[in-house]
């Protein structure tokens, strides 16, 4: 497998679920910068607590593409709460595994997804999560 | 599915011809060449045959040629042989910061050792400028290594300019390990006191190399024990490695015309096809100043890595210069050195080709990397154009 990807991860780069942008989005969630490395943007459509879709872009790596493909598969359906519980290691997990040194490219699609909850909150409530920021993309940039 | 190899500059594959003069000197004529019986002499006869066609490719003197297992160990070797033997002269070596790792870690060690490097910088093409080269020389200048060109952008440097500069002043190598084979390569013309070459990057085989070595230069052996290779480098020869270097030599001395006219229509092929199909796209290197097999562009808006797997996918091998490793994108430290905009670094792509190359590759590989590079930039949120 090229760089150690499993073939779930090959499955989900070479076909993303979910991909591209949503047309009047109820939260987006926008991380990562050019300079530092990979980028990625998620939008989620919420009803009734409940995130009914969700979809992304990314310009990143073949772990950056697979994560944000994965990680929108597994909030669809779920409440704000549920999905704010789901990490970058269940995504990990439900990829069967990333290589160690491209494991940080799953915590941008937490990342992703948490700055979209924010987002939806921050419109409807004025309220954004109580103690989010995201990850420092890379120290020393 | 097909399957298209546009890695040339990682490796090649060995030539059959090469593999079928290797033949016999495993089980056959197994012998080692310091042996004083027949078995030993016809291994000694093979090895000083390749050290004839190894010169006769890079115009030297067979004596000047030392065998080794690499390019690695050939420009290791280098680095060790002339800041241990020439400690007495000065302890400053001169190099850039685009040469190959072999080069750059060899001098990180020296440096921890008390010597002291300079790593020269490059124009936006790659190239060095050989006035910086002169102003860096100082009266502890004991090396210059310039690579002849590099393996990632392709650009060829003005080892000639340089070596006027430093005539007699110091002793000068260059990693010529992406050029020999590829170009015309001639020591005396180039004016370098040493120069290293690898057998895989010339259809070859792998695990053999060789360091050109000007006669009178003052040099340290790297690896030491037996006598061997006029006690420049201990270890009992590589025949089948060294044999298989040889024919690989000779072959490219015989083929060298034709390979370089193939690779640079079919590399111009591949520039013009990608530009006219792709907007926004940059050629990495310089535009003339070189290698006929290497292909280096920037595609905006997408990153490396996911063009090679995608590449991949559709049985075309390539490299790319962005490595997305622990914590952040890092582009290569030859994007880095041509002042690349990151977003541009992220972005490289890298094709070399090699002469099983065909004008059919070349037309499949543009049809594929069109539509990779649409899907990409489709999925890329910093692409605004199209979708």
């Amino acid at each position: 497998m090229p760089e150690g990807y499993s073939e779930k991860v090959m499955d989900h780069f070479r076909n993303p679920h979910n991909v591209g942008e949503m047309k009047d989005p109820d939260g987006i969630g926008h991380v990562g910068n050019p300079v530092c490395g990979d980028i990625m943007e998620m939008y989620i459509k919420v009803k009734d607590n409940v995130i009914t879709d969700a979809k992304f872009k990314t310009f990143g790596c073949g772990a950056a593409i697979a994560t944000s493909s994965m990680m929108t598969d597994l909030v669809k359906g779920k409440t704000l709460e549920e999905a704010l519980k789901v990490s970058n290691r269940a995504v990990v997990e439900a990829l069967e595994g990333l290589p160690p040194r491209k494991l940080h490219c799953s915590v941008l699609a937490e990342d992703a997804l948490k700055g979209a909850i924010n987002d939806y909150l921050l419109k409807t409530t004025g309220k954004g999560l109580p103690d989010w920021k995201p990850h420092e993309e890379s120290e020393g940039h | 599915m097909k399957r298209i190899y546009l890695d040339y500059a990682a490796t090649t594959p060995t030539h059959p011809e090469v593999v079928a003069a290797m033949q016999p000197y495993f089980s056959e004529k197994f012998g080692n060449p310091s042996s004083l019986h027949a078995f030993g002499q016809e291994a000694r006869s093979a090895v000083e045959q390749a050290r004839e066609q190894v010169a006769k490719l890079i115009n030297a003197r067979p004596e000047e040629i030392v065998f080794t297992s690499s390019g690695t160990e050939a420009n290791n070797f280098v680095l060790h042989g002339i800041s241990f033997a020439n400690k007495d002269k000065g302890n400053h070596i001169i190099t850039s910061q685009i040469e190959h790792h072999a080069i750059l870690e060899p001098c990180h060690f020296l440096e921890k050792q008390g010597f002291n490097a300079t790593y020269l910088p490059v124009d936006k093409y790659g190239l060095v400028n050989p006035k910086d080269v002169e102003k860096a020389l100082t009266d502890k200048t004991i090396l210059v290594s310039i690579m002849h060109a590099n393996n990632e952008i392709g650009t060829i440097q003005p080892i000639e300019e340089i070596s006027e500069i430093i005539r007699e002043k110091t002793y000068f190598h260059t990693d010529a390990v992406q050029t020999v084979g590829s170009i015309p390569v001639d020591v005396n013309k180039l004016g370098v006191d040493l120069l290293s070459l690898s057998g895989h990057k010339l259809y070859g085989p792998k695990g053999v190399g060789a360091l050109y070595i000007k006669k009178g230069t003052r040099m340290e052996s790297f690896i030491k024990g037996g006598g061997q290779e006029r006690n420049r480098r201990a270890s009992t020869e590589n025949v089948p490695g060294i044999v298989g270097l040889g024919k690989a030599a000779e072959l490219a001395r015989k083929e060298l015309n034709s390979r370089q006219k193939h690779l640079t229509e079919l590399r111009d092929k591949l520039i013009k096809g990608v530009k006219n199909k792709i907007p926004e796209v940059v050629l990495n290197g310089h535009p003339e100043l070189r290698l006929p097999k290497n292909v280096n562009l920037s595609v905006k808006y997408v990153e490396g890595e996911s063009m090679l797997l995608n590449l991949d996918l559709e049985g075309v091998a390539a490299s790319t210069g962005s490595a997305c490793s622990s914590g952040s994108t890092e582009p290569s430290h030859v994007l880095k050195a041509i002042g690349l905009a990151p977003d541009l670094a992220q972005g490289s792509i890298r094709f070399s080709l090699g002469r099983l190359t065909t004008e059919d590759d070349i037309n499949y590989v543009l049809d594929v990397f069109v539509k990779i590079v649409d899907k990409l930039r489709k999925m890329s949120p910093i692409y605004k154009g199209g979708a």
